[in-house]
C-alpha cells in the first residue's frame, strides 16, 4: 500500500495554482467537519463557458490538498459541464488509482465538491456541496 | 536522557505495569499484519473479557425487563442491575446509590443537568463558567440553553503550559454566577484541574459545581465528597464498562429539588389523566427501559478497576505517560501540549512538523498504530493552541512502554516519507 506516493507529496508541498485570484467570477469555501481540512476555491471563467484560470487556498492533509491541486491542473480549459460531470473515479484516477478508507475518501473529494459548488454559484443555483461518495 | 537511562525508565515501567494484558482479547488482533497497538483509550477504552462475559451471561441466563417482573429471572436483572449502581455509587464515594442516575453517557448526564436544573434555576442575566479546556459536551448543552434563556457562559482561561488559570476565579465568581462546570482531566492537554479549589469558590459564590469525570474517572480514584462538587458526569465505555451506559452522581440535595428530565415509564409514582406524581430518586430521572446488560457490565468493570486500585492505575498511568513525554520529545519536529506527567493524565496530543494529523494516523495505522486525529471535539481549545488540528495518544492499564517505542518509531517512519 503506497498510499503517500511521490506524486501526492510533490502536490501537497509545492502546490499548483495555490492562492487567491484577483477578481475571481466565483468563489466558495467549505470545510470537513470531521477533521478541519479548509479549502476555498475561486475560479474565472470565458465567454466560451470554458475556464480561463483557477485557485485554490486552505488547509488540510496531504490527500485533500494534493487532490484539490490535481483538480486545478485538471479543470482549466474545460467547460463548466464538465467539470460538473466529474466524479469520485476522476479524483481518484488523478491521485494514480489509489484506494481510500471511506473516512479518507471524504478528504480526497473535498476540493471537487467546493470547486462545483463554486460554479453552482457562478450558474445561480444553490451552491450544494455533492455527496459525491455514492 | 541516555539510552542507557532510557532503558532503565523502560524496565522500571515494565515493572511497575500492570500485568492485563491476558484479559484483553482484542489485543491478540493483527492490523496490517502487526500486533494493534491500541492508544485511543481516551475515546474509547478496550473491555476485559469479564466485562463482555457478564453481559453474555445476562442476555443468555436471565434476560428480562427490571423493576416490575415477580418472575423468578425478572427479579435476578433488577437485582444485577441495582448491585451495579451501588457497586458504583462505593466506587465515587457517592453517600447513597439513590444519587446515582443511569444515563446514556457524559453528554447525556450534563445535558440532563442542563435541561432538569438549568430550565428550573438559570434566568437572564445569570452566568455559567466553563473554561477554555472544555469539550464540545460541555459547551454545547450551554450554548443550546443560553439561546432559550439568554444567560451568560464565561470562561476560566488556559495557561500558556497548559494549566487552568484559576487565579481569576475571584474576578469570575459573582453573585450572578450559577454554576461552575469543568472538566476534571482535559481529552486534549491531558491536564487534572484543581476541582476541589473551583467548587469552594463556586459554592462561596452560591453556585453549584459540575465536574465533567469522563477522563478523570476511569484513570483515577475520584471521591465526590473529596472533591466537593455537586454532580459528576462520567461515562462506562471509557472505563473498561460497554458503550450506551454512564453515570450521572448529584448531591441529593439538589437532585431532589430538579423536575424530570424526560418522560415516560419508570420515572412517574402515580399517573391519572390529570397528570403524574414523580417518582423518588433515582427513577425520576430514568424514563424507560434502561441499559441493563450494559449497567451490569459496567458494574463488573467497576469491579476489576477496584480488584486494581485506582492508585496503581493511576501510577502505571503517570509513568507510562512520563515515558511517552520524553521520548517523544527526542523527535525532531514534534510539539507535545499540555503539562508535566504529575499534572496530567495519559492523553498526550502533539504535532508533527510537515505532516498533518490525519496523515500521521492513516501512515500509524499501516503499522497497527490506533491513535486520534482531529480537534477531539474541543475546537475553541485547539483555536486557542493556534492549531486545526492534532494526533492524540492516550494510554490505559493495558499499555505497556513498548506500544510508546512502537510509536515514536512509526512518527520517524511517516517523517521520512514525508521528507521532513
Amino acid at each position: 500500500m503506497d498510499l503517500y506516493r511521490e506524486v501526492i507529496l510533490d502536490h501537497y508541498q509545492n502546490p499548483h495554482h495555490h492562492g487567491r485570484l484577483e477578481h475571481p467570477d466565483a468563489s466558495y469555501s467549505d470545510a470537513n467537519t470531521a477533521c478541519g481540512d479548509e479549502i476555498t476555491m475561486q475560479l474565472k471563467v470565458g465567454p466560451d463557458g470554458r475556464i480561463t484560470d483557477v485557485a485554490f487556498d486552505g488547509q488540510g492533509c496531504a490527500i485533500s490538498q494534493a487532490s484539490a491541486s490535481m483538480l486545478t491542473d485538471q479543470v482549466i480549459g474545460m467547460t463548466l459541464d464538465d467539470v460538473l460531470k466529474l466524479g469520485r473515479q476522476d479524483i481518484l484516477d488523478n491521485l494514480g488509482g489509489i484506494e481510500l478508507t471511506p473516512v479518507r475518501l471524504k478528504c480526497a473529494l473535498l476540493g471537487l465538491g467546493v470547486l462545483k459548488a463554486a460554479i453552482y454559484t457562478y450558474k445561480g443555483q444553490k451552491p450544494v456541496v455533492e455527496d459525491e461518495e455514492e | 536522557m541516555t539510552i542507557a537511562q532510557t532503558h532503565i525508565a523502560t524496565m522500571t515501567a515494565r515493572r511497575t505495569g500492570l500485568d492485563v494484558r491476558a484479559d484483553f482479547p482484542i489485543l491478540n488482533r493483527l492490523i496490517n499484519g502487526k500486533p494493534l497497538t491500541y492508544l485511543d483509550s481516551a475515546a474509547t477504552s478496550q473491555k476485559p473479557r469479564q466485562v463482555i462475559e457478564a453481559m453474555t451471561d445476562y442476555y443468555t441466563t436471565y434476560n428480562a425487563n427490571i423493576h416490575r417482573g415477580v418472575y423468578t429471572i425478572a427479579e435476578e436483572a433488577t437485582a444485577a442491575h441495582e448491585a451495579a449502581r451501588k457497586k458504583i455509587a462505593a466506587f465515587i464515594g457517592a453517600t447513597s446509590w439513590r444519587e446515582v442516575i443511569f444515563v446514556r453517557n457524559t453528554t447525556e448526564a450534563i445535558n440532563l443537568v442542563a435541561y432538569a436544573w438549568g430550565r428550573r434555576n438559570l434566568k437572564p442575566g445569570d452566568e455559567v463558567i466553563v473554561t477554555e479546556m472544555e469539550h464540545h459536551s460541555n459547551l454545547v448543552p450551554w450554548f443550546l440553553l443560553s439561546e432559550q434563556i439568554g444567560f451568560k457562559v464565561r470562561y476560566i482561561p488556559v495557561t500558556p503550559e497548559g494549566l487552568l488559570d484559576i487565579s481569576v476565579l475571584p474576578t469570575l465568581l459573582s453573585e450572578k454566577t450559577r454554576l461552575v462546570s469543568l472538566t476534571h482531566m482535559s481529552n486534549v492537554l491531558g491536564t487534572i484541574t484543581p476541582v476541589r479549589e473551583v467548587a469552594e469558590a463556586a459554592h462561596r459564590a452560591g453556585a453549584l459545581c459540575l465536574v465533567d469525570g469522563a477522563q478523570s474517572v476511569p484513570h483515577m480514584a475520584v471521591n465526590v465528597q473529596e472533591l466537593g462538587c455537586d454532580f459528576l458526569a462520567f461515562s462506562g465505555h471509557k472505563m473498561l464498562g460497554p458503550t450506551g451506559i454512564g453515570c450521572l452522581w448529584g448531591k441529593r440535595s439538589v437532585l431532589e429539588d430538579m423536575p424530570p428530565f424526560m418522560g415516560g415509564g419508570e420515572m412517574i409514582r402515580e399517573v391519572t389523566y390529570q397528570g403524574a406524581r414523580y417518582n423518588d430518586l433515582p427513577y425520576r430521572f430514568e424514563a424507560g427501559t434502561p441499559s441493563i446488560a450494559e449497567a451490569i457490565g459496567l458494574g463488573v468493570a467497576v469491579d476489576y478497576l477496584q480488584a486494581l486500585g485506582m492508585a496503581a492505575v493511576r501510577q502505571q498511568e503517570e509513568s507510562l505517560t512520563a515515558y511517552a513525554l520524553e521520548r517523544l520529545a527526542e523527535i525532531k519536529g514534534v510539539t507535545v501540549y499540555g503539562p508535566p506527567a504529575a499534572r496530567r493524565g495519559g492523553a498526550v496530543a502533539f504535532t508533527v512538523a510537515g505532516i498533518h494529523p490525519h496523515d500521521l494516523a492513516t501512515l500509524l495505522d499501516q503499522d497497527g498504530i490506533a491513535v486520534r486525529a482531529g480537534h477531539h471535539c474541543a475546537q475553541p481549545l485547539h483555536n486557542k493552541l493556534g492549531i486545526s488540528a492534532s494526533t492524540r495518544a492516550s494510554f490505559y492499564i493495558y499499555n505497556i512502554p513498548e506500544e510508546i517505542d512502537r510509536l515514536v518509531a512509526s512518527i520517524q517512519r511517516a517523517q521520512k516519507i514525508f521528507k521532513v
